[in-house]
């Protein structure tokens, strides 16, 4: 098997993670990713690949290996016991007589 | 046409149109065939952008001509001795390096005529240059960057590109050069030719300098593009390009 990217001996750029903001004001989204062997040719290929039909403002692209992921054992742990919380949201309080709901 | 004010400007429609078609065209060539995916896709847009550009000249220039000629008639129905770009563009792309440094010699030049050309007194040259304009900062930011890493890269990587310098080099005198064209045009707030040098030289020897490359020593240069004086290169080109309209007139797709 080869050698996974950001490996010695890979063959492969390193591997980069693309945020693309489609406005002003919001949130940059994971797009994909890019090959690319420094900064500079990341944010272009990113540019080029994910930016190409207008959907960006700006863009930002961060190492793969800098991204730290909760492994898939850890969903039971880190994501069930939310299930049964629905007081957490904040739709589950009724608002109180007198005040007024734009 | 009513004079040679607008013959002239016609003339370096065509010449700016066809600049961009032949070397977007040329780099289309790459497609499916790029170093890696990203870089494919990259090359496959600055063509793109390059052919969008000329479709804008091209449609002006048939406007100013007036004899219902529209963008498709002038890139599909002309032969090589009436395509009015330089030769630069017409040559083949080489390797990777080769194809990065004539993009960036031709780039470079033309952030500085589009960015002049946005003061020209015709409104549509001006407004079709601005648009332009933007897309070359990024192509010359993507080729320069390429040109830096090629030439300060590896042993092989650094011959490579100094080499597809030192030969193309020699095509650069068309970028400068004037005729009664240009001076027409100057008069209506086109950039003159030779007042680009400065600017482009900086540029490019300061990539070149960054680059661990050397500027090649001064020389003959080739000139005769825009008056239809081409490399045998152009025929093939155009042969590709322009065989399906040819043989099926009227296609559309």
């Amino acid at each position: 098997m080869a050698a996974a990217a950001n490996e010695p001996g890979s063959d492969q750029w390193p591997l980069w993670e693309v945020f693309t903001q489609a406005k002003d004001g919001a949130p940059h989204e994971h797009a994909g990713s890019v090959h690319a062997p420094d900064p500079e040719i990341a944010l272009q290929n990113a540019r080029d690949v994910y930016a190409r039909r207008g959907e960006a403002v700006s863009v930002w692209v961060v190492p793969s290996a800098a991204i730290v992921a909760s492994s898939p054992e850890d969903r039971g742990p880190f994501f069930d016991p939310a299930d049964d919380k629905p007081y957490r949201h904040p739709q589950f309080y009724k608002t109180p007589r007198g005040v007024r709901v734009e | 046409m009513r004079d040679s004010q607008e013959e002239a400007l016609f003339e370096y429609l065509l010449r700016l149109g066809d600049d961009r078609l032949v070397l977007g065209h040329r780099l289309s060539e790459w497609c499916g065939h790029g170093p890696i995916l990203e870089e494919d896709i990259a090359l496959a847009n600055v063509a793109l952008d390059l052919i969008g550009q000329a479709t804008h000249f091209l449609q002006l220039a048939g406007q100013v001509e007036g004899q219902g000629r529209d963008e498709d008639a002038l890139a599909y129905f002309r032969d090589a001795i009436d395509y009015r770009n330089i030769n630069l563009v017409e040559l083949p792309n080489g390797d990777f390096g080769r194809t990065i440094v004539r993009q960036f010699l031709f780039d470079a030049w033309s952030v500085l005529l589009l960015d002049g050309l946005q003061r020209a007194a015709h409104p549509k040259l001006a407004g079709i240059a601005a648009k332009a304009c933007k897309e070359a900062r990024y192509h010359v930011r993507h080729s320069g960057e390429w040109v830096l890493r090629l030439g300060d890269g590896t042993e092989e990587s650094h011959r490579r590109v100094q080499t597809a310098l030192d030969e193309l080099w020699p095509y650069t005198g068309e970028l400068f050069a004037a005729d009664e064209v240009d001076r027409l045009l100057a008069g209506a707030g086109a950039p003159e030719p030779a007042a680009l040098e400065p600017g482009w030289r900086e540029v490019v020897s300061d990539v070149v300098r960054r680059a661990t490359l050397t500027l090649p020593p001064e020389g003959y240069m080739h000139s005769g593009g825009r008056q239809g004086r081409h490399t045998e290169h152009l025929g093939h080109l155009l042969a590709e390009m322009q065989i399906l309209a040819r043989s099926h007139a009227g296609a559309k797709w």
